[in-house]
């Protein structure tokens, strides 16, 4: 298949979705590919409650000329101008366009300790992502643990769910934390929402400079060991949802060849990358939560359909939330000490079985993925690459074709046409995919 | 509990079993108390991320292995096993 | 800065750590020198296929004796290299291509290498994810694979072992008479100096007859039992046989993970590392067309490395005339892997004196120096910058 679009959105999260309804609001011929079954991306998960912004979002989206492609995973950029993406069932395509906006979001920072790969034992997000996906958790115990404000959401949502939320358990300490709400004082609706979620996990304490030393069980989680400071004891639990704050998803934009600059994608005031034509919106270009990511997505639209002096206008706007990404960063800094919870047999890459052990010795992150293969699974870095980096603080860098998983046959003529060239191809002259509901 | 007539019947490891419309493939596989898969030391794993770029709740869907199930939907019929490889 | 050694080795890819282990194992202090660790460059890229072919007679008795040395150490590899004697399967689709294969047999047979014809339905069943009908094929049961990056560490590790010095991510930036200059500004100095750079050698030595010859390689997701030998269409031949065109050929490999390894293609005159997007949808329509099945399995990465090519296809292994302190070991096009440890006997072998197991005389560096051909060198390409990052990694 191939199709063809002024603007192509890569990422139908908050970002990519304010992005595709302002450049659509502009009249241009826009794409917007993502690839879970559903829109919304990780914050606005369906399967549980959705903030009202997020249904005033998606109604717009669904009122919006935008040509949906949900379902569609990128997995190359063979050509400037042009995209290769997958769908679930083989289905390959060839998406050119006129200018792109990246909107790819971040993904969870895993930090490996004994135990770690025992199943139930999950991504704080992640667990939320499953229990959104129809995981029952009703009356199970519940372990919610490590580093930033989305535990507690998570916290309450699962509670929400008739978890039992045990412990919730963030490695910060309590001063850096206060500082942090002192930030948030600020931004009235985030105290709101903190203090609802702190309120809706009841029973569950909320433990700072705490984290999981150790999960355990024969085929499945069966307890952990939580540590604070000197105390160390036994919880026993049914699941865990243990993730250490967001690291951004910067593949598309690295294999393009935008500049990346401490793991974030460079961009100026009105989201351009260091490629003309090409933007970055929300969380790859710096953690910094929804607002300022749904606020930059709406830039990014303005800006690649030409509309410079509106952008700019928003742009204003953004740089005073700029302040949160520092802060987010600042509060959730990692504790030294979590860079001696693995012991030598933890697998650091889960992918390949490569053990803490196996790495040692290595002085970098390319010579160890060379000889362990660490890194070289089909995950391709995106949960080991964040855990080397932070262990063994190495730069953790180096994007190959494809940037997800494909099918052997999506790298043969049947997707690739030779360099197809956007503007070539006149509108409504392909095929378009029907709009997908949600 | 949804509505009997609207849930989806499908099978993990040979088992029948229903689920909610809406519920992906990876949930199924954990109310059927499976693991997704074994690791290369053969070691039980689950899903990880929930989000797909993990790699861990890989599964077969009717013949096809390494489906990524944490993004996959139940369908009626279908048939998911986490145990064995079969080639395409 | 006097280094108080015998030889210095510069390139620990799998043929210069091989050399290192040979000289060091001779009682020559050894220090080897590379930009990186272990086994980068070519050795990181490419297949790990220890394979005899019979280009040409020389090429013939170089493979057949390396892939012998390569099985008699088998048994002293460690688990992650990935040793296998898988054996190779020359497939023939036509007639034509099956009198090849008969052919072939006699003359692996003259070189005491043991090959076996196989009829269609002997393949099909040898290979039942094989495209039927195929005319047949010829099985060569000793070659075998391995994975390239371990093996080399493996053969620096016993350099090591035996007294050899490796100083890693060091670049050379001068290698002549005795004198080798580290970008860090400190000299090695030594009787003799290897250049074991592959397509890199150019950049110590520009009027070396090599270019670089890009190959593209797709690995897979685990699909253990798809395939079992090491499958090579006879059309590979032409491939590598050709000097001038890009080409692509049928060459898969199952590695022990269960993964594929697909491949191949050839392309002179690249200028990056990138992938080559017309060039591979060729090679993976090639390879669906002899493994129908391998379309539908999941590709986890694609990447591409230099391959060191010289216009006679057979390696530099021995003497450069014009400079007594330098020796070359490069040049290797695509059978680096296969070749290493027979030249690491053939150049240690030279510089002592000695008689080698073979006739070391085809792979002389100076036979260039007579015909001229050497001043081919002015007139190539260098290695596109960060080459040693088109690898696995």
């Amino acid at each position: 298949m191939t199709d063809s679009f002024d603007i192509l959105v890569v990422g139908a999260g908050p970002t990519g979705i304010a992005a595709a309804v302002s450049a659509a609001a502009a009249g241009k011929r826009v794409g917007l590919v993502d690839d879970n079954p559903v829109a919304g991306g990780q914050i606005w998960r369906s399967g549980g409650e959705l903030p009202r912004d997020a249904h005033r979002s998606m109604a717009s989206l669904e009122a919006s000329r935008v040509v949906r492609l949900q379902g569609w995973r990128v997995f190359d950029a063979p050509h400037p101008g042009v995209l290769h993406a997958e769908r679930g069932d083989g289905e390959c395509a060839e998406l050119g366009y006129k200018s792109l906006i990246l909107a790819t979001g971040a993904r969870e920072r895993f930090l490996p300790f004994p135990g770690w790969t025992l199943p139930n034992v999950m991504g704080a997000g992640g667990l939320d992502a499953l229990v959104r996906g129809g995981v029952p958790v009703a009356n199970k115990r519940v372990v919610v643990a490590g580093t930033g404000p989305l535990l507690l959401a998570v916290a309450a949502h699962l509670t929400h769910h008739g978890a039992r939320v045990v412990a919730v358990c963030e490695q910060a300490p309590w001063p850096r934390l206060l500082r942090f709400g002192a930030h948030l004082l600020a931004e009235p609706s985030k105290l709101r929402q903190g203090a609802e979620y702190r309120m809706a996990i009841r029973g569950a304490r909320y433990r700072t400079k705490c984290w999981i030393a150790a999960a355990h069980g024969r085929d499945r989680l069966e307890s952990v060991t939580l540590r604070q400071g000197h105390r160390q004891w036994n919880v026993p639990c049914d699941f865990v949802g243990c993730g250490f704050h967001l690291v951004p998803n910067v593949e598309l934009p690295a294999l393009l060849g935008c500049r990346i600059d401490n793991g974030c994608v460079s961009v100026d005031e009105t989201m351009q990358t260091s490629l003309p034509g090409v933007y970055c919106a929300g969380e790859p270009t710096g953690i910094g939560g929804v607002d300022l990511a749904t606020l930059e997505g709406q830039i990014a639209g303005l800006a690649a359909t030409g509309h410079q002096d509106e952008a700019r206008r928003l742009a204003r706007r953004r740089s005073g939330k700029l302040g949160f990404v520092r802060a987010l960063d600042q509060a959730f800094a990692l504790d030294p000490h979590l860079r001696a919870l693995p012991s030598a047999d933890t697998p650091v890459c889960r992918c390949e079985d490569v053990r803490l052990v196996a790495l040692h010795g290595h002085t970098n992150w390319r010579d160890a993925k060379l000889q362990t293969r660490c890194g070289m699974g089909p995950c391709q870095g995106r949960v080991c690459g964040p855990a080397a980096a932070f262990l063994f603080r190495w730069r953790v860098e180096s994007v190959r074709p494809p940037i997800f998983p494909a099918l052997v046959s999506s790298l043969g003529s049947a997707c690739e046409s030779g360099a197809a060239h956007p503007n070539s191809a006149p509108q409504g002259a392909f095929p378009t995919f029907a709009k997908e509901t949600l | 509990m949804s509505d009997a007539a609207r849930s989806i019947a499908l099978t993990v490891n040979g088992e029948a079993i229903s689920v909610a419309p809406g519920t992906t493939v990876a949930a199924a596989v954990l109310t059927a108390g499976a693991p997704t898969r074994r690791s290369i030391t053969g070691e039980p794993r689950g899903p990880l991320c929930g989000m797909g770029i993990c790699f861990e709740c890989r599964v077969i869907i009717d013949g096809v292995p390494h489906q990524r199930s944490c993004q996959i939907l139940c369908a009626p019929g279908m048939s998911v096993s986490t145990e064995g490889l079969l080639t395409p | 800065m006097n280094s108080g050694c015998d030889v210095i080795v510069i390139g620990a890819g799998i043929v210069g750590a091989a050399c290192a282990r040979e000289c060091a194992r001779r009682g020559l202090q050894t220090v080897v020198v590379d930009e990186a660790g272990p086994g980068g460059g070519a050795t990181a890229a490419g297949m790990g296929h220890i394979v005899v072919m019979d280009d040409s007679r020389a090429q013939l008795a170089l493979t057949g004796y390396s892939q012998r040395l390569w099985r008699e150490l088998a048994a002293e590899l460690p688990a992650e290299t990935e040793f296998e004697m898988c054996g190779t399967l020359w497939v023939a689709s036509d007639e034509e291509e099956m009198d090849e294969v008969l052919r072939k047999q006699g003359v692996y047979a003259s070189a005491g290498v043991r090959a076996e014809v196989l009829s269609g339905s002997a393949l099909a069943e040898a290979e039942p994810h094989l495209r039927r009908p195929l005319s047949g094929a010829l099985l060569v049961p000793t070659d075998a694979v391995l994975y390239p990056p371990s093996a080399a560490a493996f053969l620096l590790r016993h350099a090591v072992r035996a007294g050899a010095r490796f100083q890693s991510s060091r670049k050379v930036v001068s290698a002549a008479q005795g004198r080798v200059r580290l970008d860090d500004g400190t000299e090695l100095r030594a009787p003799r100096i290897v250049n074991a750079c592959g397509a890199e050698s150019v950049r110590l030595l520009p009027e070396l007859p090599i270019r670089p010859r890009k190959g593209h390689l797709v690995i897979t997701d685990r699909y253990p039992g798809f395939v079992r030998h090491q499958l090579v269409e006879l059309g590979y031949l032409k491939s590598a046989h050709s000097v001038s065109a890009d080409s692509v050929a049928f060459n898969v490999q199952p590695r022990q993970t269960g993964q594929l390894l697909i491949g191949s293609s050839r392309e002179y005159g690249a200028e990056t590392t990138g992938v080559n997007y017309a060039l591979l949808a060729k090679m993976i329509d090639r390879a669906q067309q002899y493994l129908p099945g391998i379309g539908s399995m999941q590709a986890i990465r694609v990447w591409t490395g230099f391959r060191a090519a010289t216009p006679d296809k057979l390696p530099l292994i021995g003497p450069w005339p014009g400079d007594d302190s330098l020796f070359l070991a490069t040049g290797h096009e695509g059978l680096g892997i296969t070749t290493s440890l027979a030249t690491a006997k053939l150049l240690v072998g030279t510089m002592l004196g000695e008689k080698t197991e073979i006739d070391a005389e085809p792979y002389r560096p100076d036979r260039f120096a007579h015909s001229g051909e050497a001043g081919s060198g002015a007139a190539q390409a260098q290695v596109p910058a960060h080459s040693v990052e088109g690898s696995h990694v």
